[in-house]
């Protein structure tokens, strides 16, 4: 371990000299803030300039699809349940078997988080078995009533792929719906 | 019937009341644009920006603030007495705003034959007034914190008056130096005397320098500015002598402080940087008398800025450190300074430079 040597300003042995000590000190100080004058303000001018957000950052939720389009969600309440704010309420239910939302037996026919609860903790995320659920980078997430503050599935749902994958390694159809 | 009004009386009182009205509102509006510079040039020492987002560069900051500030609620404690609680911001800011009567910014001069004069009063007291006028400002500060029936209020009043009363005398003993030096008391007088000799008071060394340097502190400590703002220490006493102001009350008080650290300084431009010094020797009476006021006016900005930049410098003194600086080191300082300069202007009435 390397130390390093603090050696204490000498101590001043009558008036003047304190006096001389003292108004150094001030005048130092008072070149830290003139030179301070001249440095970039390091501000982030908010609504014209916009953060660089790491790429893990916990923001809004987002529920994913496969490649094709399906929904990742089998609608197991896991998320649900490992939610220590209480803040996600799913309701499972059986995929039709001609139009499948998810790729499971079952999807999520409601998928409800209410971001006044919800404590960014990101649980949720590490309980999904399927990686359906997770935490993006959308922060801005202010608004004026309760109730808007209450996120749907359709709300929180990743938009679906543009065309259907080449090298799939999913059953390769989609629902009429991803389609569009 | 008025025969004995002469025409020329009634037009010196138009003017002299045209002038104050222009003075007033040149101070209000100062210290309106006072804040939103020490607002920015702290967020600039701070490295951020400060306010940009009203009007261009923040520049209708003020008005939004002044906006704000005259339609907020008026609180009135229900324990305090209602009149001295009212009629002390008053008391803070008039002193305030009368002290520019007598400071002159601008040489006096001819034009088409008239007299013109940057001056609204030019009495033969007019430092004396200044002191005077000053010392009143202090009531404000004690009447407002004892009538706001709180104790932080009360210590905050307290604060002002020991530290004013005290501060008073080390400003009042340097600028009697300056007094010395000129042989006048009057304002105007002192800067033409200034102007004559070619150098301005604070050059006189070692006397003169020690008195301005005097007088800065002093006068940092009379306007109740960091590194002395103890009245409103808000760490210990809430917001001090103003913690139970509000709305336009409040803003009263804010102006009184902003309009004497505008006094302060055009004082001590006047006793010791020369007024409007390198205009008049330099550059002719009839030039001198336009440009002069600009200098007075950079000079002016200067220290503004100073204020600024000590604020956003220096953390607040301990109350007994401030006691023990005023009276221990500035007020023994000038009272030497002022015995040193009358035995030098004793020995040497026609001046020996460096020394006069």
């Amino acid at each position: 371990m390397a130390y390093v040597e603090l050696k204490a300003p000498p101590k001043p042995s009558n008036a003047v000299e304190e006096a001389l000590a003292d108004f150094s000190a001030i005048a130092k100080g008072l070149g830290v803030t003139l030179r301070h004058m001249f440095v970039k303000p390091v501000t982030m001018q908010y609504p014209e300039e916009r953060p660089e957000l790491p790429a893990r950052h916990r923001g809004r939720h987002e529920l994913e699809r496969h490649e094709n389009g399906l929904e990742r969600c089998v609608g197991c309440e896991l998320c649900a349940l490992a939610c220590p704010a209480k803040a996600i309420f799913v309701e499972g239910a059986e995929n039709p078997p001609d139009a499948p939302v998810s790729i499971g037996e079952r999807y999520a026919k409601t998928w409800i988080v209410n971001m006044i609860r919800c404590i960014f903790c990101g649980f949720c995320v590490e309980a999904c078995p399927t990686e359906a659920v997770q935490l993006k980078r959308v922060f801005e997430l202010a608004d004026y009533t309760r109730e808007s503050m209450i996120y749907t599935k359709e709300m929180l749902l990743a938009p679906a792929p543009k065309k259907e994958p080449e090298d799939s390694w999913l059953p390769g159809f989609l629902p009429e719906a991803a389609k569009q | 019937m008025f025969d004995w009004i002469s025409w020329n009386v009634v037009l010196a009182v138009i003017a002299a009341f045209v002038k104050a009205f222009v003075v007033v509102n040149a101070l209000l509006v100062a210290f309106a644009y006072m804040t939103l510079t020490e607002r920015k040039v702290m967020g600039r020492m701070q490295v951020r920006y400060g306010p940009n987002r009203v009007g261009p560069f923040g520049l209708l900051q003020p008005i939004a603030d002044g906006i704000k500030l005259a339609f907020k609620e008026d609180v009135t404690p229900s324990q305090a007495n209602i009149w001295v609680h009212t009629i002390a911001p008053i008391m803070a800011l008039v002193p305030a705003l009368i002290i520019f009567a007598v400071i002159p910014i601008g040489p006096s001069l001819l034009i088409a034959d008239q007299p013109w004069t940057w001056y609204i009063a030019n009495i033969n007291v007019s430092y004396l007034y200044v002191t005077a006028v000053a010392s009143l400002g202090v009531y404000g500060l004690v009447l407002a914190g004892w009538a706001s029936n709180n104790k932080y209020s009360l210590l905050g009043g307290l604060r002002a008056s020991a530290q004013m009363i005290s501060y008073e005398l080390a400003q009042a003993a340097a600028a009697l130096t300056v007094v010395i030096l000129a042989g006048s008391i009057n304002l105007y007088e002192i800067v033409e005397q200034q102007n004559r000799s070619l150098i301005p008071y604070a050059l006189y060394l070692p006397v003169g320098l020690v008195a301005f340097a005097v007088y800065l502190i002093a006068g940092v400590a009379e306007t109740n500015r960091a590194p002395f703002d103890l009245p409103e220490a808000e760490g210990e006493l809430g917001a001090g002598f103003h913690t139970e102001y509000s709305g336009f009350k409040w803003s009263m008080f804010f102006m009184a402080e902003y309009v004497n650290m505008v006094n302060v300084s055009a004082i001590a431009i006047v006793l010791f940087l020369g007024g409007w010094w390198p205009a008049v020797p330099y550059l002719g009476e009839t030039v001198a008398g336009i440009v002069g006021p600009i200098f007075f006016l950079l000079k002016l900005a200067l220290f503004m800025f100073f204020f600024i930049w000590l604020r956003s410098t220096l953390p607040r003194l301990r109350f007994d450190r401030l006691m023990g600086l005023g009276w221990k080191v500035l007020f023994p300082v000038a009272l030497v300074n002022l015995m040193v300069t009358a035995v030098i202007v004793a020995l040497w009435p026609t001046g020996v430079w460096p020394f006069i």
